[in-house]
């Protein structure tokens, strides 16, 4: 009988043995064929050092400013970004009077009104960007097929699994980027060359840092120089990168400040009245043998 | 707490005027107040009140978020969005929400590895067992059906997946899916009635709650050395001496809820959520909350055909018998010794069992091939090896060590010359537990 329990014991020990071997096999295997890669992205997406990260992180304004200006000079062209109103560019350290005159650059398709008439209007500050393309069919049509993806929660919506045993240690040093890191990676992967007899599809364009493919509909979108810069920032793809990236997760969670700062209100009171439970604890049981 | 044992006795005039028309405050006295605990519980056992507060906490933030939820596939993902850069506090409420699920999750599955390391389970407790094993299965439909309601790509494809299974069942399999869609596919209809599921089913758990709570004041609790509590020196009161021991369990516990929803409140997500469900487009992988993963992995587990039946009923049945394990955990377990304390063998297992299911939980999480596969069907059959053949076989062949003669003469034991004796509260334990 004990031989039946210790061939069992040894099974459940064995199951992550083979596992181990296993997978460790599989990756040989795949570092053997770099021209048909079948796990994306090629590369992992660089990680890079943002204001937001950490207990303390901040949004550096100046920074959203320069990423703002970015997606609206060239994002923004095919990107909608639907769910961000103009009012809560404040966030980026715009005052109501900037935002009112932001806003009122744009065109707003509004209606209808009294007469039954769809009108144009200049925009305002409790309205939303306005998408590109009247609707996602026009946006698939213009773009080879497939839509461009709408950009509110890009942040939060793309991040490359972190693996065993990363993810475990993402919980003690709080990496939450992988949106922002993966999107700044992939804007400057472009321009690489792709390994020798690896087949891009046509209409495509390669890039190691993409998460589902070898290659992706959307051109190389930035080029040095073309976003000019008033606060004498470099006007570089990797600084037109990093921006955007910031600014899309500032997009995308709109409230991250007021988080971390609450977040660390809450656990400093926790621990202080954790430590008064306890020694309340300590005194109750005091002389209770347990 | 059943009456006659009440030591109860009401001091002001309201009180009396009370208790002569409904003796709410006598009922709440001898359940929290003078109700005897044995004394060497440890934090182990803090889990049950974590778990009351959660469930009080998904409650009401639940009720206030569905205040601003819109239960429509054309408006839920922006509602939900409405509720997170808009409403005030709105990304407190929803991060609260999705992470107090988990964190439920999380304090569930330590009161069932606490339950099954102690052998709480255990006559005369097999019926507060059974209510917890039925909690638990209604936390997994709560749950389910609560992370369709943002109505992203996962939402929607986890829904599709899941409703999916119950098409496996012979002859009626079409209809209860069907049922549960009020349609062919996920849509409008699914989503309407999951949340009216979802806004239901936390009350109904609220309900077995009491029951449980009920049976638990009925046998009372169980402790880490498993020996029935004998006369009033093995207990203690459960004010102060309880209360304050899971006060402080509780602020743990929540120290690291905290953390996780104000430094991380999307590690436990998938990003994929974050876009709103198209059903043109499936993702690369669809994997399942992580509370389900282990259940996901076996369901995945079964590549092949046994006889008559396939490999897709093959799985759901082997998915829904792992957590059928558990409902029969009392008889199959034929051990006379409760507390893996004074069980060598059935401690070793119990720890294999917990790496195993931390396994099958990372093989759900990975894709269904190559060694994953082979690995996820050793650990399915592990999973079952334990409930099936060590639990029953080992009652019958190990030798467990010496029990201490009762729970006074166990913790004097382990505290030789720490001071003893009388428990100070134990006076005011009701003669009734010995």
């Amino acid at each position: 009988m004990k031989k039946i329990l210790t061939s069992l014991a040894l099974l459940g020990l064995l199951a992550g043995g083979i596992g181990a071997v296993g997978s460790a096999a599989m990756a040989a295997e795949e570092a053997h064929n770099a021209a048909a890669p079948t796990h994306f992205p090629i590369d992992e997406p660089k990680e890079m050092d943002w204001s937001f990260a950490g207990p303390f992180g901040t949004y550096d304004k100046a920074q959203l400013q320069r990423g703002l200006k970015v997606y609206k000079e060239v994002c923004s062209a095919c990107h909608s970004m639907n769910l961000v109103a103009f009012r809560t560019l404040e966030g980026l350290g715009y005052s109501e009077a900037q935002v009112k005159s932001f806003a009122a650059e744009y065109t707003i398709h509004d209606g209808p009104n009294d007469a039954g008439d769809m009108f144009d209007r200049p925009g305002k500050p409790s309205d939303h960007f306005p998408a590109p393309f009247a609707n996602e069919e026009a946006a698939a049509a213009s773009n080879g097929g497939a839509a461009p993806p709408d950009m509110s929660l890009l942040a939060k919506a793309r991040g490359v699994e972190r693996g065993f045993p990363r993810f475990v240690f993402d919980i003690f040093t709080q990496y939450a980027q992988g949106g922002p890191d993966y999107i700044h990676s992939l804007l400057t992967g472009y321009d690489q060359t792709p390994p020798a007899g690896m087949v891009i599809p046509e209409g495509t364009h390669y890039n190691p840092y993409f998460m589902s493919g070898v290659s992706l509909k959307m051109p190389k979108p930035l080029s040095d120089g073309q976003v000019t810069y008033d606060d004498g920032s470099p006007q570089t793809v990797d600084q037109y990168s990093r921006d955007v990236s910031a600014f899309l997760m500032w997009a995308a969670e709109p409230h991250l400040e007021d988080r971390k700062k609450t977040g660390f209100r809450v656990l400093v009171f926790l621990l202080l009245f954790g430590a008064l439970v306890y020694l309340t604890k300590r005194k109750v049981w005091e002389g209770v043998a347990h | 707490m059943s009456e006659g044992h009440s030591t109860y006795t009401p001091k002001t005039g309201i009180e009396r005027w009370f208790d002569a028309r409904m003796p709410l405050p006598r009922m709440v006295y001898d359940s929290f107040i003078a109700y005897p605990v044995p004394r060497n519980l440890n934090y182990a056992w803090t889990f049950g009140g974590i778990l009351a507060i959660m469930l009080v906490a998904q409650i009401l933030t639940g009720i206030v978020l569905a205040m601003h939820y819109t239960a429509d596939t054309n408006l839920a993902f922006n509602s939900v969005e409405k509720i997170m850069r808009d409403v005030n506090s709105g990304w407190l409420l929803r991060y609260l929400h999705s992470n107090g699920a988990s964190f439920f999750f999380v304090a569930v599955y330590i009161h069932i590895f606490r339950g099954l390391y102690y052998g709480s389970y255990k006559a005369p407790r097999e019926l507060l067992w059974i209510l917890g094993c039925i909690i638990y299965l209604l936390m997994m439909a709560t749950g389910f059906m609560g992370y369709v309601l943002p109505w992203g790509q996962m939402s929607f494809w986890g829904a599709t997946v899941i409703t999916g299974f119950f098409s496996a069942i012979p002859l009626v399999g079409d209809w209860i899916q069907q049922l549960l869609l009020g349609g062919f596919a996920v849509d409008n209809p699914t989503l309407n009635r999951f949340f009216a599921l979802h806004y239901l089913l936390p009350f109904m758990i609220a309900g077995v709650v009491v029951l449980h709570v009920w049976a638990l004041h009925v046998v009372g609790q169980s402790n880490p050395t498993g020996i029935e509590v004998k006369s009033k020196t093995d207990t203690v009161a459960f004010t102060p001496y309880a209360t304050i021991k899971d006060a402080f369990g509780m602020i743990v516990f929540l120290f690291f809820f905290a953390y996780f929803v104000f430094y991380l409140p999307n590690f436990l997500g998938h990003p994929d959520n974050y876009t709103v469900a198209n059903p043109l487009k499936t993702p690369a992988h669809i994997v399942p909350e992580w509370y389900f993963l282990p259940f996901y992995a076996i369901l995945r587990a079964i590549t092949f055909n046994i006889g008559p039946i396939n490999s897709k009923l093959g799985g759901v049945l082997c998915m829904f018998g792992a957590i059928v394990m558990l409902f029969l955990v009392p008889w199959l377990d034929t051990s006379k010794v409760r507390s893996a304390v004074y069980r060598p063998w059935y401690k070793l297992f119990f720890w294999l069992f917990a790496a195993d299911a931390v396994l099958l939980g990372w093989l759900g999480s990975q894709p269904a091939e190559g060694s994953f596969v082979f690995m996820a069907q050793m650990a399915t059959l592990f999973y079952f090896a334990f409930f099936l053949v060590v639990l029953p076989v080992l009652g019958l062949i190990e030798t467990p060590r010496r029990l201490p003669n009762s729970i006074t003469e166990a913790v004097l034991e382990k505290n030789k010359g720490a001071g003893g004796g009388h428990p100070a509260g134990a006076n005011a334990a009701p003669e009734t537990k010995g």
